[in-house]
């Protein structure tokens, strides 16, 4: 068997045991592994309307089978769940060196089931697993959290762990993994905290099997030469990380800016990619065989720790109406300690502060912080409060739509499918609007990157208020992006290659024939297969929208002024392509063509 | 004629942030580019007032000429 380990490791917490089953290889090649895998896996055990905090409930941790080869950015891993933030599909990727520890510790798939009585964790090395008492670590952050169990596992384990905001079934709750790594969105964090699982250490020697060594040898030179070569990966993202997209994206006038009141942000270069290599960063902090290197290692007054990236600039920066970089980096380190999702964190701390501005949310509720736009201070203290859930941020922790919900103006929660948007104004980018609309897992950038030929051209330039062709771009990105995430690789290699340069790796690890014609097919079947189960849980296609102040209240000023997101043009197209009902719904047709 | 030019990333180092240039007779971002010594490669994204913008488009009084090297993310 090659590419994958054949293995899937299933662990009942409730009854505190576990057992390793064989992994069915050709539904593996099916669906790929990752996010296909693991969502199949999933959907075929799991009820659509199971609750997600219930011990019905699964967590998947799925890796690909590019994860742990020599192919560039190979570490990868998918937790598969159902949302508790959404109630849609959930699967958040990370990076860092777990995702390939896993996958040498001989298993391609992990399964959590039930729920422990007790706080327990995970230990795993190679076939040894134990189910552990984690009474000690219980309610510690996750820097202390790794600390102390690394002195307890076998030497050069990794450790994925949640932090109290998972504990305390936060909707914002991430998984996380190496410190600072994060499989930040949609949640995933409190379905582990509701299993009163606090953490997997996984340490393995076994080795990934090639199917053809040469062949893989030959097509990771070349693609590591594209990624070199490409000026995406080979120098903007490796000099300035991901930040460098605030100065490009604010510019244009598609910063979201307090709350999506305003599209520009006029302090904008005071939260720079710019200003945080030259101020700020410590070193770069790479993930497992990555030639690109994004990741930041940034240190302000007593604090040092990975990130900030743009994203979450954002969300703490320009979306609260913040300009000071060292609060933001602070703000960061706190969801990494306490297991937040940056982007839901600032973008619900911005909701609470337009809910306040407008009168809903009043002072007495408070406990005497400022919930005032621009406050830097603040948004910190907010920051570390949702994470304890203490005082007022025991509701926000809920996330920006339940928040916005109880004042009854959900309007004012900036999501779609109650998970917060992300740092790119839908009204100035018409195709990334109605990939935010249809995304399966709710308001997500990472489902199909749309910026990268509206904004960024590549792989070609296209007019960002234009809405001819843009549906075909969304389905394309979006399955290509199902593949890639499924494969066990970053998505960012996408900027320098193509789905033909993935299926000449995935030939070369698992002995495919693949086509590109072929990952985009596969594509395609995962993201239907997504959609079926989100019909199933009640999630239904009225559920593809924006809010409201997006589809109608044009940009009041800047380079983008007048434009709203023209989303009812574009959805008819968008599910007549998919070969879906004009309501939305994938046909039996469609279903049987792509064998889900 | 003067034109505010803004400058992002790599295209900073040694020529600063902002600046305005001075164009004679032509009156495009090629000619700010070819005054400012930054070669047509290392323009990735060209906006003119923050809306996409190519070398020769005829820039009019008070444009604002932003250039980016090649840079992403997300």
């Amino acid at each position: 068997m090659y590419g994958y380990q054949g293995k899937v490791l299933r662990i009942d917490l409730s009854k505190g045991v576990s057992k390793v089953e064989d992994l069915n290889l050709e539904e593996a090649k099916k669906f790929i592994g990752g996010r296909g895998l693991g969502t199949k896996l999933f959907v075929d055990e799991v009820s659509p309307s199971v609750d997600a905090l219930s011990p019905e409930n699964k967590i998947l941790f799925a890796t690909g089978p590019l994860t742990g080869t020599p192919t560039p950015t190979g570490g990868r891993y998918m937790v598969v769940t159902k949302s508790p933030l959404t109630g849609t599909i959930a699967s958040s990727n990370s990076g860092g060196y777990w995702g390939a520890e896993l996958k040498f510790s001989g298993y391609d798939v992990i399964i959590v089931e039930g729920r422990s009585e007790k706080p327990v964790y995970v230990m795993i090395e190679d076939d040894q697993v134990e189910i552990r008492d984690a009474a000690h670590v219980w309610g510690k952050v996750v820097s202390e959290t790794t600390e102390t169990l690394l002195k307890e596992v076998p030497e050069k384990s990794r450790v994925l762990t949640i932090g109290p905001a998972g504990e305390k079934l936060s909707n914002m709750a991430a998984v996380m993994n190496d410190v600072s790594r994060a499989a930040g969105r949609s949640g995933v964090g409190a379905v582990m905290g509701s299993k009163n699982l606090k953490a997997i250490t996984v340490r393995g020697t076994n080795k990934v099997a090639i199917a053809n060594e040469e062949a893989l040898k030959a097509v990771v030179k070349d693609c590591n030469a594209k990624i070199r070569e490409n000026g995406v990966t080979g120098q903007g993202l490796p000099t300035y990380g991901t930040a460098v997209l605030v100065n490009i994206i604010n510019e244009g006038g598609v910063f979201p800016t307090n709350n999506f009141q305003l599209s520009q942000f006029s302090e904008a270069e005071d939260t720079s990619g710019e200003l945080l290599a030259e101020k700020y960063l410590t070193k770069k902090d790479p993930c497992y065989r990555c030639p690109i290197a994004c990741g930041r290692y940034c240190k302000v007054d007593d604090i040092e720790g990975g990130g900030p990236e743009y994203e979450t600039i954002w969300a703490f920066g320009g979306d609260c109406g913040v300009s000071d970089m060292p609060s933001i980096i602070k703000s960061n380190f706190w969801c990494n300690e306490y297991g937040l999702d940056t982007i839901s964190t600032g973008a619900t701390i911005a909701a609470a502060m337009e809910l306040y501005q407008k009168g809903f949310i009043k002072d007495e509720d408070l406990d005497g912080l400022s919930l005032d736009f621009g406050d830097s201070d603040a948004v910190v203290e907010w920051t570390k409060r949702i994470g304890q859930r203490a005082g007022f941020g025991d509701k926000m922790a809920e996330g920006s739509y339940r928040l916005a919900d109880s004042y009854g103006v959900p309007e004012l929660s900036m999501s779609v499918k109650k998970q917060e948007l992300p740092a790119y104004d839908p009204r100035a980018i018409q195709g990334q609007g109605l990939q935010y609309a249809t995304s399966n897992r709710g308001g997500c950038h990472v489902r199909g990157y749309l910026i990268s030929p509206e904004i960024l051209g590549l792989p070609e330039k296209l007019d960002r208020f234009t809405i001819e062709g843009k549906a075909a771009w969304v389905k394309i990105f979006q399955d290509f992006t199902a593949f890639i995430d499924s494969s066990g690789l970053c998505l960012f290699t996408s900027f320098a290659m193509g789905a033909g340069d993935y299926a000449a790796m995935t030939n070369a690890v698992i002995g495919t024939e693949w086509t590109a014609d072929d990952v985009l097919l596969a594509g395609e079947r995962i993201w239907n297969l997504e959609r079926v189960f989100n019909l199933d849980a009640g999630v239904d296609p009225s559920q593809d929208t924006l809010p409201k102040r997006l589809l109608e209240d044009p940009i009041a000023e800047g380079p983008s002024k007048g434009n709203v997101a023209r989303l009812s043009e574009l959805l008819p197209e968008y599910y007549e392509l998919r070969g879906w009902s004009t309501d939305g719904i994938p046909t039996q047709e469609r279903k049987g063509l792509l064998k889900i | 004629m003067e034109f505010k030019v803004r400058l992002f990333a790599t295209l900073r180092k040694d020529r600063g942030r902002e600046m305005m240039v001075e164009l004679g007779e032509e009156w495009t971002a090629r000619a700010v580019i070819d005054q400012l010594k930054i070669d047509e490669k290392d323009v990735a994204i060209l906006m003119i007032n923050g809306r996409d913008g190519l070398l020769d488009t005829k820039l009019i009084e008070g444009d604002i000429v932003s250039i980016f090297p090649p840079v992403g993310g997300g």
